[in-house]
């Protein structure tokens, strides 16, 4: 059997599940020609294989069977649930679905929140001929099949146009309460010029996640991003941003992820306008059975944008972090600033970071770096922060909570990062001692 | 305060003996210098009592209030009163000054069976300590000794003593990397905290600190051990004489 029809076989035993429902929407809609066209889309591709150099550190199996490995449900006992602290605008899925019911009213100054499944049946909406175009635009220069797979099978998920600034934040959350049902969720987010938005996403989500927002900002449009991804240990994930950003514009988004089997986070960003900005950060940290990837590609093809990807993981027990993390710099896009960094903290001899950093650069008047580095806590700063009288086990965590810093200071809004910082500090304390409790 | 008896100690990989049976004994209130050549085991004597790791005690002992020191983690004997000024204060990126400060004297306290300062009691108490030593606002809020100078890491050290008040401070060659003014700085945080219940070692290579910081004993060592000790003339005679001369005679 060649690699080729492996690949094939695996897309078409995934599409005959059925049970996660695929294109549910007719045909006629902008979203069935959406699905229809992704559909063509990943069939020219099949899911990926392990051969595939794009997934060589990461094992797509989980992924590819047709039906999601059950996932035992996490008892957070009553902890306080991710921006708790913060006033915002709260849409809540469970198992994937929408659930009008615990979301709030969708009304808010400023910006148009509308449910996918919905907002098909209008032919005239913003989003038809845009719906999925980014996702396309995406497989190239390399194919990325589950985000395919994805459009060509969500049809739940939020559109969200952002005309204004909206006072509050956008909360996406997702909760789960099947033990083994996939979850495939596709949004959409237009920031027009000059709106701003801040959208936080939290949960699990389901035993396996499939996920792709679109996120289109135009001239002086600013866009923040938050998520923390949930801590159900045995789920798999594996989510897609597609980013197109226009002249003068802000785009920054920082994931927080802790504890899963398989977490793989990929991201696909292009700065298309001058003077604009891009920068994307993750906090990772994985005990024992860890596996979490972030795959990121950034394309510089306007002049003096600056880009940042910073990633940051601390793995212990035998935990694995991947960083998979690319700057194009087309023909034209002078003076880019472009930054890339990726770090791991292993706190044991068992864990393992594969980094591959890579630059492609076609223009001659660019400043790109790159870094990436692995190794332990400084010995010396533990001793000194010991002589002062802080106890082994708060000096470790102050010291990796310093490590992750970073990758947090790129979440502007202070009162978000205190809470991201009060969830890694509470993970630590939990994870002092040996063993993979959650 | 400090009772070191017959400490014998080699680096802990390798096969070098550098303290051979150093004795001192310093009592409450007191501040006492030693002085010496390069490679006599000033500074391994100051990272032996602060707990470093690397150095294996092989014998005697060393004891603060009556507790055996070496025998505690680098915490508890921090908790316990004593406390290392670095010659070479260490970076911290991503450790705030000010949290660093909070975090060291409340656990500090904590050990101790006392409260936890409050956060608006702590900020008092730090700018306060801070102004002394002419450390501004901005340098509190800095990563602890990311991008500060030599001299403004040294007064960083201070402020630390002053915050943590503890019973027994060494200061490691304290002196060295600092201008005259900054000497002077430096060295009037440490009189500040001259108490009749708190005790000093002043490891220095120059007089020059020892005319700030007036020490009621000097010790002279060499090859691990205390050769000399007599009063704050013997800093003068080594000042001008150097140690070659010291020495001679000692061995003779």
């Amino acid at each position: 059997m060649t690699i080729q029809q492996a690949k094939a076989d695996a897309l078409a035993a995934r599409l005959g599940a059925g049970a996660e429902g695929q294109g549910g929407s007719t045909q006629q809609s902008w979203l069935g020609a959406a699905q229809a066209a992704a559909l063509a889309r990943v069939q020219g591709m099949g899911l990926p294989g392990k051969r595939d150099e794009y997934w060589r550190y990461t094992d797509p199996s989980t992924l590819n069977v047709p039906k999601a490995l059950s996932a035992a449900l996490f008892d957070n006992r009553g902890e306080p649930r991710p921006f708790s602290a913060v006033d915002r605008l709260k849409l809540v899925f469970v198992d994937g679905v929408f659930d009008p019911a615990q979301s709030d009213s969708l009304a808010l100054e400023g910006i148009e929140i509308e449910r996918l499944s919905q907002a098909a049946a209008n032919p005239s909406h913003w989003a038809a001929g845009l719906y999925g175009t980014l996702e396309a635009r995406g497989q190239t220069p390399v194919e990325r099949p589950f985000a395919a797979l994805n459009t060509a099978q969500a049809d739940e998920g939020v559109l969200i146009r952002v005309t204004g600034k909206p006072s509050r934040p956008v909360s996406l959350i997702y909760l789960r309460k099947s033990v083994d049902c996939d979850a495939i969720l596709h949004h959409l987010i237009k920031v027009e010029s000059g709106a701003e938005l801040t959208l936080l996403e939290n949960g699990p989500a389901a035993a396996r996640l499939s996920k792709v927002m679109e996120v289109e900002v135009a001239d002086k449009g600013r866009f923040h991003h938050v998520r923390t991804q949930g801590r159900d240990h045995d789920r798999r994930a594996i989510s897609h941003i597609f980013a197109r950003i226009g002249a003068g514009a802000l785009f920054k988004s920082f994931t927080l992820t802790a504890n899963g089997r398989l977490t793989r986070t990929e991201a696909f960003i292009e700065l298309l306008g001058a003077d604009s900005v891009a920068h994307i950060a993750g906090a990772s940290v994985g005990d024992g059975d860890f596996h979490h990837d972030d795959t990121v590609f950034v394309t510089h093809a306007a002049e003096r944008c600056e880009s940042r990807q910073v990633y940051k993981k601390v793995l212990k027990n035998g935990a694995v972090g991947v960083f998979q993390g690319k700057i194009l710099v087309k023909q034209g896009a002078q003076k880019t600033d472009g930054y890339q960094i990726s770090q791991s903290l292993l706190l044991d001899d068992d864990s393992q970071f594969l980094a591959k950093p890579e630059l492609e650069i076609y223009a001659d008047d660019v400043k790109c770096s790159h870094g990436s580095t692995s190794g332990a806590i400084d010995d010396t700063a533990l001793y000194y922060l010991r002589s002062r009288g802080v106890p082994l086990k708060q000096a470790q965590s102050l010291l990796v909570l310093a490590f992750l810093a970073e990758a947090i200071a790129e979440i502007d809004d202070e009162t978000i990062a205190e809470d991201i910082r009060g969830r890694l500090e509470a993970w630590l304390h939990r994870h002092e001692h040996a063993g993979n409790g959650q | 305060m400090l009772e070191i008896k017959n400490l014998h100690v080699k680096l802990a990989d390798e096969d070098k003996v550098i303290l051979r049976g150093l004795d001192l004994s310093i009592g409450a209130g007191e501040v006492h210098a030693i002085m010496g050549p390069n490679g006599s085991g000033k500074s391994t004597l100051s990272y032996v009592l602060s707990g470093r790791e690397g150095y294996e005690v092989t014998d005697g002992s060393a004891k603060l209030l009556g507790e055996e020191l070496l025998e505690m983690e680098p915490e508890a004997r921090a908790a316990a009163g004593l406390f290392l000024a670095f010659q070479y204060p260490v970076e911290i990126p991503g450790v705030g000054n000010m949290t660093f400060l909070r975090t060291a004297l409340n656990a500090q306290r904590k050990a101790r069976g006392e409260e936890e300062v409050s956060a608006g009691d702590f900020l008092k108490l730090v700018r306060e300590k801070a102004k002394t030593l002419k450390i501004d606002a901005e340098m509190l809020k800095r990563p602890v000794n990311v991008g500060f100078s030599g001299g403004e890491k040294k007064r960083n050290e201070i402020l630390q003593m002053a915050m943590l008040e503890p019973k027994m401070c060494i200061l490691d060659e304290t002196d060295s990397g600092l201008d005259v003014d900054a000497m002077k700085l430096v060295s009037d945080g440490v009189n500040a905290l001259r108490d009749a219940g708190r005790s000093f070692l002043v490891i220095t290579h120059y007089q020059r600190l020892l005319d700030h910081i007036k020490p009621d004993v000097v010790h002279i060592m060499a090859a691990g051990r205390i050769v000399k000790t007599g009063g704050p003339e013997l800093a003068l005679e080594v000042e001008n004489n150097g140690y070659a001369d010291l020495l001679a005679e000692v061995q003779a």
